[in-house]
């Protein structure tokens, strides 16, 4: 017989992820000293890299961005009881809304095609997630299932595209065209310069407060609006929305298309604030780190953005270290984040149960 | 003799609840124990200590006059302790003998340990009367028999001493009336019953000697033969109880709700509910009697629109309702509100903090926010209000909603469909769970409610409340509607008959 699991806020948000990455870095580092290196000096590089220097920082929050939308995105699905998988699939789909978008409305000046992008990838991401919500809803196909399915027809779909309709016929490369400048979201060391103001110069954009206003947004819709009352009732407990009069299956769609849309936010901050074009791959299989991200959060926007900094820290600091110390390839490095997904994913749990045994408050159970 | 329980001066304290204070009971040997008390009074746990799911604090555990220390549940049946919970841990795709080999399978292969099992099956059966098809697939047997499997399975395990809780919640009352049999037959062989229950009735009727907890104390322990139901509820509770609540008479005013000819088949296709057809008038309680999974609930949430009727119609304050437009929110828009029977699969959203439940069907009313945003300040003002009216303890809107008790949980519930006015109330199951204290004024309210003019479907499984409450009782069986009676022109027999599906005509 299992204990309901009961503890204070403050252990659930912060003691129980703060001992999950603890614990992970500890077995990462043992990782790191099988192989011959130190872990402290490892750790040193990994937090120089990422935190030591502007530009290592601005790296770092580059990441960050996309991982804050990924992870709102499965956050949301989350709360109404769905598991969206597809946040890579309905990235790539938004960077080619982005690409169409931008590549057709040449004409138009930079102030129009900003927003127009931004829609377009919110739209393309939502479309491609409505689907699986769709399905899920009417037919009850499993969402797991549907997305990851997804993944790959959008993974094939872009390189077919990419290869056979939207390249440059002079060009070799599987990408489109750059977009036109005026679409070019303003790095953040261009518009800090514009007051005057020097700072390193990085990939970081203004996507990144745009990343941060949506996770705003997403905690009003999720604990403050009537909508997102209603997603987590269907999420909670889908018989209480039956009866509340609350449809689960236009909830599961909603959710889906929201989630969808907050995926588009990878594509609007690698295309249109970096890349400035549509290539192969740009998604980098960061939308499975929403996944982690998400978890690790407790899906709540703060907790998410929080992971996402941590995340940030380890793409950017891991790839540092993988340059300064080449023992630790940048396999290593994914291995040390597949760890702290693992941790704080999969075996929160275990955590969870300890903290609350030791903060020994289980809740009276009946009578 | 020693007893064949002893427990001394047991503390045992959850976080700041002190949910067991000194604790000392002593069940004497081939006698049946009853234990009575309020939720929350501290009950559960300690049988959680006896049986080894919790370790207490303090205290001592004495088995036949033996200090035990039971940390675990093999400890309590090595002890020969064995329990039947509320909710059974059956595997219903196994038969009778592997259920009962479960855990005692003797060896890797299964030959030997089901030969033993037969026999000792076999010999239970005539020791006992404990009859039962031993290789009937358990999922297909009735809730009665699958209890039977339960005692066996303690029995097998050597059990002298047995603990059921709540053992009748889920039973007809001519199985209640064949447990009963059992348990006293259990006790001529020299068994020893503890049985845990809120019915003091089942006290009456079957104890030898009854203990009762409040708030973590054991406040008494009587001959039942010395003691009365208002004596007993007077000690759960603290102070006197009226066990019945007064109402006056009433003459019925319009029909607000006319069900015609009303059918409900569920998601497998079986039909639930076969052509009902009744009215509620205003300011009536009409009370429908039932064993529990005969179609009430079916007939409760397709009048609520939460399922459509294959069959029949439902007129509203005279107002035909249209398939098109039977669901949960217009039902709602046109002042059918709904007590639904599951609170906590239902009514509520265990996970939100009471606020939040406490707007559940109704997150869509203007008043409650500005826009699309919900405005959590007024919630939380409303609901501590509303807490304070009906009393909900803790008076803490922001509580999660699992923490409150089954009676406060009740009470939300509740004060959100009264306090919005309803021109009828579909009530399922309004006390299940909740305190003798607290069912009091449950009964105040839905009579008050009657009194004003409001038209109130009740379902409910104990007959005491419908034959209290109701101005007319119909019966169901088998999703028919058995029968209709006057509460004062019938009893608990012709009930009975009608709820087992026995109607006039065939009578």
């Amino acid at each position: 017989m299992s204990a309901p699991i009961d503890m204070p806020k403050w252990a659930d948000t912060f003691l129980v992820p703060a001992i999950s990455v603890a614990a992970a870095f500890l077995i990462a580092g043992l990782v790191v000293l099988s192989i011959g290196e130190n872990p402290l000096t490892a750790t040193r590089y990994l937090l120089q890299g990422s935190l030591g220097t502007g530009e290592g920082l601005g790296f770092t929050l580059f990441y960050a961005t996309d991982f804050i939308f990924v992870g709102l995105a499965v956050a949301v699905a989350y709360h109404a009881g769905l598991f969206n998988i597809g946040g890579e699939g309905q990235a790539t789909l938004a960077g080619l809304g982005i690409a169409l978008a931008l590549n057709n409305l040449t004409f138009l000046p930079g102030f129009l095609l900003i927003p127009i992008g931004i829609i377009a990838a919110a739209a393309f991401g939502a479309a491609w997630a409505a689907v699986p919500g769709y399905l899920q809803a009417k037919r009850g196909s499993h969402i797991v299932i549907t997305t990851i399915m997804f993944n790959w027809l959008a993974s094939v779909l872009i390189v077919y595209l990419l290869v056979n309709v939207l390249r440059e016929p002079q060009s070799m490369n599987p990408e489109t065209r750059a977009f036109p400048e005026g679409s070019y979201i303003p790095f953040m060391h261009e518009m800090f310069a514009a007051f005057g103001i020097d700072i390193p110069s990085s990939q970081l954009n203004l996507t990144f407060v745009l990343a941060l206003i949506s996770a705003y947004l997403i905690w009003l819709l999720i604990y403050r609006s009537r909508l997102g009352y209603a997603i987590r009732v269907v999420g909670s407990n889908p018989m209480a929305a039956i009866y509340a009069g609350i449809s689960p299956a236009r909830i599961t769609i909603i959710a889906m298309v929201l989630s969808g849309a907050l995926a588009g936010g990878l594509a609007v901050n690698e295309l249109m604030g970096y890349q400035h074009r549509l290539l192969l791959e740009f998604t980098s299989g960061y939308g499975f780190v929403g996944i982690a991200v998400a978890l690790m959060g407790r899906a709540h926007p703060v907790g998410i953005i929080l992971a996402s900094l941590l995340f940030g820290i380890l793409y950017q600091g891991g790839a540092e270290l993988a340059f300064e110390q080449p023992n630790i390839t940048r396999d290593m490095v994914v291995v040390i984040g597949g760890i702290i997904i693992l941790f704080a994913g999969a075996l929160d749990g275990l955590f969870r149960r300890l903290v609350a045994q030791l903060l020994s408050r289980p809740k009276l159970a009946g009578a | 003799m020693s007893p064949a329980i002893e427990l001394i001066a047991i503390n045992k304290s959850f976080g700041a609840v002190h949910a067991n204070k000194d604790v000392n009971l002593s069940v004497e040997r081939g006698t049946i124990h009853g234990i009575v008390g309020e939720n929350g009074a501290g009950k559960s746990t300690l049988m959680s200590i006896l049986y080894g799911f919790y370790e207490a604090d303090s205290g001592d555990i004495r088995v036949n006059g033996a200090p035990t220390r039971i940390r675990s549940s093999n400890d309590a049946i090595a002890a020969g302790i064995g329990m039947v919970h509320q909710h059974f841990m059956l595997v219903e795709p196994l038969t009778v003998v592997e259920n009962v080999m479960l855990g005692a399978e003797g060896g890797a292969m299964l030959r030997a340990g089901e030969a033993k099992v037969r026999k000792e099956l076999a010999r239970l059966a005539t020791d006992y009367g404990l009859e039962i098809d031993v290789d009937a697939t358990v999922g297909e047997l009735s809730v009665g028999l699958q209890q039977r499997v339960e005692i066996l399975k303690a029995l097998y395990r050597g059990a002298n001493i047995l603990i059921l809780d709540e053992p009748t919640a889920v039973l007809t009352p001519a199985e209640a009336d064949a447990l009963f049999e059992l348990l006293r037959s259990l006790k001529q062989q020299g068994k020893t019953v503890v049985l845990i229950t809120h019915k003091l009735r089942e006290i009456m009727a079957i104890t030898d000697r009854v203990s009762v907890m409040r708030r973590g104390e054991m406040v008494a322990t009587v001959e039942t033969a010395n003691t009365s139901p208002p004596e007993l509820a007077e000690l759960m509770v603290g102070r006197r109880v009226l066990l019945r609540v007064e109402k006056t008479e009433k003459a019925p005013g319009a029909p607000v709700l006319e069900v015609d000819d009303l059918s409900v088949v569920d998601a497998r296709g079986v039909l639930r509910v076969a052509n009902a057809s009744f009215t509620v008038h205003a300011g009536e309680i009409v009370g429908i009697a039932g064993v529990a999974g005969n179609g009430q609930s079916e007939l409760l949430e397709a009048i609520a629109g939460m399922r459509q009727p294959v069959l029949g119609s439902i007129r509203l304050k005279g107002q035909d309702i249209h398939f098109s437009e039977h669901n949960p929110h217009r039902m709602r828009g046109l002042g059918l509100l709904h007590v639904p029977e599951d609170r906590l699969r239902m009514g509520l959203v265990p996970a939100f903090p009471a606020f939040e439940s406490a707007i559940l069907g109704f997150s869509d009313e203007p008043q409650l926010g500005r826009g699309p945003l919900l405005d959590h300040d007024r919630l939380i003002a409303d609901l501590a209000k509303k807490m304070e009216q009906y009393d909900v303890r803790p008076p803490a809107p922001r509580l999660k909603t699992s923490n409150f008790s089954g009676g406060n949980q009740q009470k939300i519930v509740l004060a959100r469909e009264i306090e919005r006015n309803p021109k009828v109330l579909l009530v399922g199951q309004p006390t299940r769970g909740v305190d003798i204290g607290a069912i009091e004024f449950i009964h105040r309210r839905l009579i008050a409610l009657r009194d004003v003019g409001v038209g109130i479907l009740l379902v409910s499984v104990e007959l005491d409340e419908i034959m209290h409450l109701s101005d007319r009782i119909l019966t169901m069986c088998g999703g028919r509607i058995t029968g209709e009676r006057k509460p004062d022109q019938t009893n608990e027999q012709d009930l009975g008959l009608l709820m087992a599906g026995v109607t006039d005509e065939a009578a």
